[in-house]
């Protein structure tokens, strides 16, 4: 988790032309590198999965099942077949949209995971906002105040985000914020009171409160969220403000902003402005990259909170071989990762002053 | 001792090596001047001392069970309490540095060397080579760390070894990143360039040029690394693939007290807090180390 | 700048909090006549009567269907037809004949017939899911069972097996959640693709029991409507909602704090807190659940008797007990569980080295050795297998304990890899040769084995107790089976390769106000409809 600083793909700089042509030649690598990736991510997963000493069979029959039921099962699985034919049948049915069923939830992956992914994004989203409210403040501050004590501070403020293990920082907080001081609600979604209240439009559950103007189930909601939120949130502070700093150090010491002091305006108005005017697209591209590496982070953040979203659902199909559901899962996350590098990629050139 | 100072700090350097390594020297001197750093080298070096010392600071045998004794707050006798099985958390945790060290050191002798390795032959090579090598990384970098050092600790089964291989194998990726950047710049300077008209194979060049060259921003990325390879041990420990009880592993730790933690916090707080600190104590010495390193 | 940078973060800071305490959260007591439990029910598959076959989907599908024969736990679990109104078997103990309660409908308002029992049994039969064996063992095949199972009237089932079983086997199995009875009509109106609407029945209900299925998310919650039209009466309750809670801990929060009325999951330290709790009161169960040590025999040590006796001397089982399992698990050292016909309650075993010793020195290991056990990753599984760990280190025994998850551990119990495997055994129906089957039963101890029972995973070669056990189902003399059954568990504590420690008691706290929750001694017999509130 604390890998958030380094794995963001180096944003490129290039220089070319305006024809159309450079354009669909960069467009037709992009992609093909997308599609090699992709490949080269189910290849691994797939035979990870295949190699895992958990007999997936289990999973479906049972630890009872006579033979005949097993072998029945087995076959049913697909795993009678070599292990090329069964990866190139499951790369066929990928491409149709099939990622197949779950033998846990007895559901079809894609099912399963557009039901468990609002959960992860709204938890996600919502962390990365308050890693942004609390994040760039603090990067800004730490800018102005170069190598002062604010400085200071503030690193040591980011360090410990790079620091605490995420898991113990939610045992943590359920502790104190739910079992001690009753501020927020338990473990899960929803109070049970609420639970299926609420129909599904977006998936998201307190978006969908909203709508609805359920008051009452919106703040049942809410109390459920901040406190898983607010713990990926602290994450992705660290990352943030630090980036925030570096981005802000860089304009601060540009010409505009001397001349824009020298003409008198006021400090607040440079800062925030000017500087912060300029260091904005930057930040975006690491909003983005904070935002794909909480998708990570729910992984042991929703185990902690019993969280029905996409991390759960990926530990709990691996430790049960339910390949399936781990290969649709990683296939997810994995493409979110990559449309985001490739985002941060494109941003870096529409910003490549070179290219203005 | 007058001799390597005067050869480190030489205003004319007889070789490239030397002159890298007085730069370095130099930077080293100026290190004291960065508090935090030094909080993180202090930190590190009481890690350091703990696990020597384990034997003498603990106060009972980590392994050894009482259960008339379970879940004890913390008090004189057991300064952290004592856990579920009637052992004693701080014995458990003075031993758990030990641990953890050798988690992180397995891992860097593993890792370090392999990022470089492909990242300098990749960026050296070039070619077809690169765009292989490079392919491969990004493939690993598509992947969430945890969620793949999850899928290879469950492959190869539970255990302190095979969290360690399985966390390497998440993390050489960049390494060999910073490595090739660190070579695409050194292999266009003149003295390569020199030696290779003198009819040095390829992999010498590589192994004996190139690769020392981009040793230093490595330990940096290194020194940055520890925390996040501690993180994710802990967080396999936490979920039951990390090392095995009852080695004291501060993540399995967690993991053990997470049952009792609204009536017993100190099971899982006490080693929460140290992979806190340990973590910590890296980060902010490689955050130093960086800000000495290099200029950015 | 400074007091505006100063203002930003303090007012971030400001908002964050205030939000989370406005949130302040209403503890909302639950609905009156919706019972909300908190659960594990991660390991459901499926709903469906002929595939369910874990504890949780099992208790589950027992409270949407009824099944011809049930058990009074009142009466120490007696047999009792239940939608059969009678039964009564030829006296060559082959054919059987039942006849139905009249009037009885199914959720649909179908009405149930014997041709339903028919279909219900052809379904369970040929889709021949985990539970399958559970009738296919009377000699019922896909091909022969519409000969086997027969509907001479609306009002009348004939079924023949095919050996002279006890008649008590038989009917025990016919408890069993594999032979409840479905809405023919309904399960062929979903079926697809000749599946016998086993796709749609996974996660949907087609019976006439007292419950139907509302909603079922899988790893989340389940609900339950109640069947006010029930044969036996409108349920107590009109809802039953269980929510997945993983963490026995917060389950007990949410207990004390009233959000749900009742925990399923609590373990010996959340018990122990509840106790003083005037709130909450505690139920619990004997469950057939057995927690024992299997030795693997192809281990060259565990080949040898005097090692296997060793190491049943050498668990405190006092101690844990008292230490970590109490009020969950009681000692327990046969493999019949208490409460099942022939259960003995014999307990030869306690701690004592010194004897373990004795024995090592008399096997040609008077230093110990070195041995791995696999351990499943749970509470109470890995405290338990590090007390033991404790408690052979002081004979010399190097315990090593490799740790994994469920099926993880058991993929390799399964393939006969470990040297001890730590774990529970359930019981999969009434009957007590569930148990002697899986502990007592080993046909064919090559790797080409068919049948892979407990016995078989161990490597334990046992061609005389095997005839024994096997001819002991066809006693039909329910005293002298008893008898038979006593003679082989005493026979079985001395020798076998399992050192059998506890018997799973289940427990479930509840808060005060909820009455009529009674634990059953099988997941079949967890029923809801008794449960109220006032």
């Amino acid at each position: 988790m604390t890998s958030v600083a380094q794995s963001q793909s180096p944003v490129r700089r290039r220089s070319w032309g305006e024809t159309a042509g450079r354009w669909a030649k960069i467009a037709s690598r992009e992609l093909s590198t997308v599609a090699i990736t992709i490949f080269g991510l189910l290849l691994i997963t797939f035979f990870i999965a295949r190699v895992i000493p958990i007999d997936p069979v289990l999973a479906v029959v049972g630890d009872n099942a006579r033979p005949e039921t097993y072998e029945a099962a087995r076959i049913e699985l697909g795993l009678d077949k070599p292990l090329w034919q069964q990866f190139a049948v499951y790369v066929g049915k990928v491409f149709t949209g099939d990622l197949g069923r779950s033998v846990l939830t007895s559901n079809t992956v894609v099912d399963d995971i557009k039901r468990v992914f609002p959960a992860t994004l709204e938890l996600a989203t919502l962390g990365t906002l308050i890693g942004c409210v609390l994040g760039i403040p603090l990067g800004v501050l730490a800018a102005v105040y170069q190598g002062r004590w604010p400085d200071q501070v503030a690193r040591v403020i980011g360090l410990f985000g790079y620091s605490i293990p995420v898991f113990w920082l939610g045992l943590m907080g359920l502790l104190l914020f739910y079992a001690k001081l009753g501020w927020v609600g338990g473990p899960g979604r929803a109070g049970v009171a609420f639970q299926d209240l609420i129909t599904p439009i977006t998936g998201i559950l307190v978006i969908d409160a909203a709508i609805e103007g359920d008051w009452e189930a919106f703040r049942d909601a809410w109390s459920h969220l901040i406190l898983p939120s607010a713990v990926l949130g602290i994450l992705s502070v660290a990352y943030i403000s630090r980036m925030t700093r570096s981005f802000m150090i860089t304009e601060l010491q540009q010409q505009y902003v001397i001349a824009a002091r020298v003409k008198g305006l006021s400090e607040f108005r440079v800062v925030w402005r000017h500087a912060m005017h300029n260091a904005f697209v930057p930040l975006v591209t690491v909003i983005a990259v904070s935002y794909m590496h909480l998708l990570e982070g729910s992984v042991l953040t929703e185990t902690i909170f019993a969280w029905p979203g996409l991390g759960r659902y990926l530990t709990h199909s691996l430790l049960n071989a339910d390949m399936n559901a781990v290969l649709g899962g990683t296939l997810v996350i994995g493409a979110v990762f990559i449309a985001v590098n490739l985002l941060s990629d494109i941003l870096g050139r529409l910003v490549d002053p070179r290219t203005r | 001792m007058t001799t390597w100072t005067d050869y480190l700090l030489t205003d004319s350097p007889e070789s490239r090596r030397q002159a890298k390594l007085g730069q370095i020297y130099r930077k080293w001197l100026a290190f004291p001047r960065n508090p935090l750093a030094m909080v993180g080298l202090g930190i590190i070096v009481a890690l350091l001392l703990v696990a020597a010392f384990a034997p003498l600071i603990a106060t009972a045998d980590p392994l050894a069970q009482n259960l008339d004794r379970r879940l004890l707050p913390p008090s004189g006798a057991n300064f952290f309490g004592t856990d579920s099985l009637g052992r004693d958390i701080f014995s458990r945790i003075v031993y758990g540095t030990r641990v953890t060290l050798v988690i992180v050191l397995l891992v860097v002798v593993t890792v370090g060397p392999i990022g470089l390795l492909i990242g300098a032959a990749s960026g050296y090579l070039g070619g077809w080579v690169d765009r292989l090598l490079m392919r491969m990384t990004d493939v690993f970098l598509a992947f969430p760390r945890l969620v793949l050092a999850l899928a290879f600790v469950a492959a190869l089964g539970p255990g302190l070894e095979n969290a360690v291989i399985a966390i390497a194998i998440t993390a050489w990726p960049p390494y060999a990143r910073v490595a090739r950047a660190e070579t695409l710049i050194i292999r266009q300077q003149d003295y390569i360039a020199a030696i290779r008209l003198q009819g040095a194979s390829q992999w010498r060049i590589v192994w004996k040029h190139v690769v020392p060259m981009c040793l230093p921003s490595l330990i940096v990325r290194t020194t940055l690394d520890m925390a996040g390879i501690i993180l994710i041990a802990a967080g396999l420990g936490f979920l039951g693939l990390g090392a095995q009880p009852p080695i004291p592993e501060w993540g399995a730790m967690i993991s053990a007290g997470r049952e009792q933690i609204f009536d017993q916090w100190w099971v899982a707080t006490f080693p929460g807090l140290a992979i806190c600190v340990v973590a910590l104590g890296f980060n902010l010495l490689g955050d130093g180390l960086r800000d000495v390193m290099d200029a950015r | 700048m400074r007091h505006v940078a100063k203002l930003m973060v303090a007012s971030a800071f400001a908002a964050l909090m205030t939000t989370t305490a406005q949130t302040g959260v209403s503890f909302a007591q639950t609905p009156k006549d919706t019972v909300v439990m908190a659960k594990q029910i991660d390991d459901i598959i499926s709903l469906d009567p002929a595939e369910a076959f874990e504890f949780s989907g099992v208790e589950v599908v027992t409270n949407l269907y009824d099944k011809l024969m049930g058990v009074d736990l009142a009466k120490n679990n007696e047999l009792v037809p239940e939608l059969a109104q009678s039964w009564s078997v030829t006296p060559d103990n082959l054919t059987y004949t039942f006849k139905l309660r009249p009037g009885v409908k199914f959720h649909s308002g179908n009405p149930l017939t014997a041709a339903d029992v028919v279909y219900s049994f052809q379904r369970a039969v040929t889709l021949n899911k985990s539970p399958g064996f559970i009738l296919a063992q009377f000699g019922f095949t896909k091909d022969n069972v519409l000969e086997k199972v027969k509907a001479p009237d609306d009002g009348t089932v004939v079924i023949t097996v095919s050996k002279p079983f006890a008649p008590t086997f038989f009917l025990n199995c016919l408890t069993s959640g594999v032979a409840s009875i479905v809405d023919t009509k309904l399960v062929k109106a979903n079926e697809k693709d000749g599946d016998f609407g086993n796709g749609w029945l996974k996660q949907n209900s087609a019976g006439s029991g007292a419950y139907k299925v509302r909603a079922y998310r899988p790893n989340e919650q389940y609900a339950l409507d109640a069947n006010e039209s029930w044969y036996k009466g409108a349920p107590k309750n009109k809802r039953i909602v269980v929510r997945h809670v993983a963490e026995p801990a917060s389950q007990r929060l949410l207990l004390e704090k009233g959000d749900i009325d009742i925990a399923r999951n609590l373990s010996k330290d959340q018990l122990a807190a509840v106790k003083t709790n005037k709130d909450v009161e505690i139920v619990q169960g004997d469950k057939g659940y057995i927690l024992y040590l299997g030795l693997n025999t192809k281990n060259p040590n565990f080949a040898k008797p005097e090692v296997r006796e060793a190491l049943k001397y050498l668990v405190d089982y006092a101690s844990i007990e008292r230490n970590i399992v109490e009020g969950t698990y009681k000692a327990h050292q046969s493999f019949l569980p208490k409460g099942f016909l022939g259960a003995i309650d014999d307990k030869p075993y306690t701690f004592d080295p010194a004897k373990a010793k004795e024995l090592l020195a008399k096997a040609g290991l008077p230093n110990g050795f070195n041995v791995t056990m696999d351990v499943r990753s749970v509470s109470p599984i890995t405290d338990i297998a590090q007390a033991i760990q404790a408690n052979w280190a002081q004979a010399g025994i190097k315990l090593e304990l490799l740790p994994g998850d469920g099926k993880q551990t058991l993929t390799k119990y399964r393939a006969r890899t470990h040297d001890i495997y730590i774990g529970q055994w359930g019981p999969d129906y009434l009957d007590p040769h569930t148990n002697a089957e899986t502990f007592a039963i080993n046909e064919n101890n090559g790797e080409d084995a068919k049948s892979k029972t407990l016995a078989w995973r161990n490597a334990w070669d046992i061609p005389e107790m095997t005839k024994t056990t096997q001819s002991n189902v066809l006693e039909t003399d329910a005293a002298k089976r008893a008898a038979v059954y006593g003679t082989l568990q005493r026979e079985h504590q001395k020798v076998s390769p399992f050192v059998i420690m506890f018997q799973q008691v289940e427990v479930s706290a509840d808060r005060k106000g909820v009455k009529g929750w009674v634990i059953g001694p099988s997941s079949d017999t967890n029923f809801y409809a008794p449960i109220s509130k006032n």
